[in-house]
């Protein structure tokens, strides 16, 4: 039996129509693709943009907390001033730090804000000082550093962030291959869909495909009128599903610190160009689960 | 052109056909009787590669039907065409469209044979009643519209299976006629029927053979026909 490949998908749709008019239309099992289709796409859509979203944080959270670590000195108030100091200058000449600099008071109390509300009397209450260290391209040995800072600063303790960022990298990298995952899950429901379904019309049209054998059809015809109309409805539904899943995408409120994760759902630049792959790509699983089940049924019908 | 050659098809256990040789030769009429149930249907399927024989060997236009694949087979039927008594159509096409259906599948060119479509829908005398879906067709007018649809390839063989079977005398004549026509044009025709009165008729306007089916097994008829 001679059937269309998948190479085929853009012949098949534009070429004969003649074929799929001899097949009856049928309103239960078109419209369970067609839903099941945009359904599907407005799904893969979302998962989508969660894939890209969780990627982007991942690469956020790496790249911003490997790049800063923190000091934090704590000390009786007659010794704070001097060891800061004396942790600046062991930082100074330590290979691979590019910049450092004890926070404010200011910049210590909007950290603390968060939690505590915007007139926390900072002055008062026994709060470590922070610097902030930045590395160069190389960095630094986190180690060696630390040894330094034991010997000549007792109060001051390195925090590289590697604890935080490791747990939130692998937190983010999960989320994205969840996203995979689901894209690949929707993919295999969308096909199962679209088999029954179409083990469904080719059961409705046995008596069709016994009077199409009789005038000297063959199996690859009979198929390609079954393929082409589930590959073109799996195309439409599809698009459907992908345009409104865009719209509700875009409707999202847009990305900002204060919201953390959730509002940076969405696709960024270049791609919004990533939806439009989902129809093809619906099509294309339509195609071969159709494909696949009118080749069975066509080889076990007399 | 077709031959079989000690063919036996059994079903649920049962023989239906058995020993059965004989040769349909090119430009040949053959009428097939017998009682209902003696498996008339069943070897004009064998004649067109429906059904594959338990035993023996059919040679359709010289090539094994054991050895051709699905699609073989397939290309083998558009050269015979086949004529059923409950005449199976699509009933969502309108006439026009189901006489054009082994042109459609063969891959022909629908515009370039629109003549060719006319001719014979006027042959069969259906032209007014091209646009008229299956359902809304007399008994006569299927029968005379399956006929146009199985000569429409123009094949070398055609088989009728009971093609009179739901029309008045008047019609079955009718389409005998045509039979013979398409016979005289050098086409072979193989008639199943149970109706002797018709088989009578057409010996009187073409030689036919009349072989029936007698405890499973194939028989030259004899004179009483």
């Amino acid at each position: 039996m001679k059937l269309p490949d998948l190479s085929n998908i853009s012949t098949l749709l534009v070429g004969d129509a003649q074929a799929e008019r001899v097949v009856p239309p049928s309103g239960y099992t078109a419209n369970l693709t067609l839903f099941t289709s945009a359904a599907m796409a407005f799904l893969a859509v979302f998962a989508l943009a969660l894939s890209l979203a969780t990627g982007r944080l991942a690469d956020r959270w790496g790249e911003e907390l490997a790049r800063s670590s923190t000091i934090r000195i704590s000390a009786p108030d007659d010794q704070m001033t001097a060891q800061t100091v004396a942790a600046l200058k062991v930082l100074e000449t330590t290979n691979g730090v590019a910049s450092a600099r004890a926070l404010s008071a200011d910049e210590q109390r909007a950290l603390l804000e968060p939690w505590f509300g915007p007139d926390l009397p900072v002055d008062t209450l026994p709060i470590p000082q922070l610097i902030e260290v930045v590395e160069d391209s190389s960095g630094f040995d986190a180690d060696g550093l630390r040894l330094r800072l034991q010997a000549e600063v007792p109060g001051a303790v390195l925090d590289d962030h590697t604890r935080w960022r490791k747990p939130l990298v692998r937190a983010a990298s999960r989320l994205r291959l969840l996203g995979w995952v689901s894209l690949f899950l929707i993919g295999f429901a969308t096909a199962a869909m679209i088999t029954l379904a179409a083990n469904a019309a080719l059961s409705a049209n046995a008596q069709v495909i016994k009077v199409l054998r009789l005038v000297g059809a063959r199996d690859g015809y009979i198929a390609q009128a079954f393929v082409r109309r589930f590959t073109i409805r799996a195309l439409l539904g599809g698009g459907i599903g992908t345009l409104l899943a865009c719209i509700a995408i875009a409707l999202l409120p847009s990305a900002q610190s204060e919201g953390g994760f959730l509002t940076g759902l969405g696709f960024q630049r270049w791609h919004w160009l990533w939806p439009f792959v989902v129809p093809p790509l619906a099509a294309g699983v339509a195609f071969a689960a159709t494909q696949a089940a009118a080749r069975k049924t066509l080889k076990d019908m007399p | 052109m077709i031959e079989l050659e000690n063919v036996a098809y059994s079903y649920g256990g049962g023989e239906l056909l058995s020993e059965i040789s004989l040769k349909l030769a090119p430009g040949s009429f053959h009428f097939l009787t017998g009682p209902s149930g003696a498996g008339k249907t069943t070897l004009l399927k064998l004649f067109y590669g429906a059904l594959m024989p338990t035993a023996g060997h059919i040679r359709l236009f010289d090539e094994d039907v054991r050895g051709l694949e699905r699609d073989d087979i397939a290309l083998v039927r558009r050269r015979i065409g086949v004529v059923h008594q409950d005449c199976q159509f699509l009933d969502h096409l309108p006439l026009a469209d189901n006489l054009a259906l082994p042109l459609m599948v063969s891959g022909r060119d629908l515009l370039s044979e629109q003549a060719n479509l006319k001719e014979l829908m006027n042959w069969v005398g259906l032209t007014k009643r091209a646009d008229a879906l299956p359902p809304e067709l007399s008994g006569g007018e299927r029968q005379r519209a399956a006929l146009a649809r199985a000569v429409i390839m123009s094949p070398d063989v055609i088989l009728a299976d009971e093609p009179t079977g739901n029309v008045d005398w008047e019609m079955s004549q009718r389409l005998l006629r045509l039979l013979v026509e398409l016979n005289r044009m050098g086409k072979t025709i193989m008639i199943a029927t149970h109706d002797l009165a018709l088989i009578r008729a057409a010996k009187t306007h073409v030689q036919a053979r009349v072989l029936r089916i007698s405890n499973r097994r194939v028989q030259l008829a004899g004179a009483d026909l």
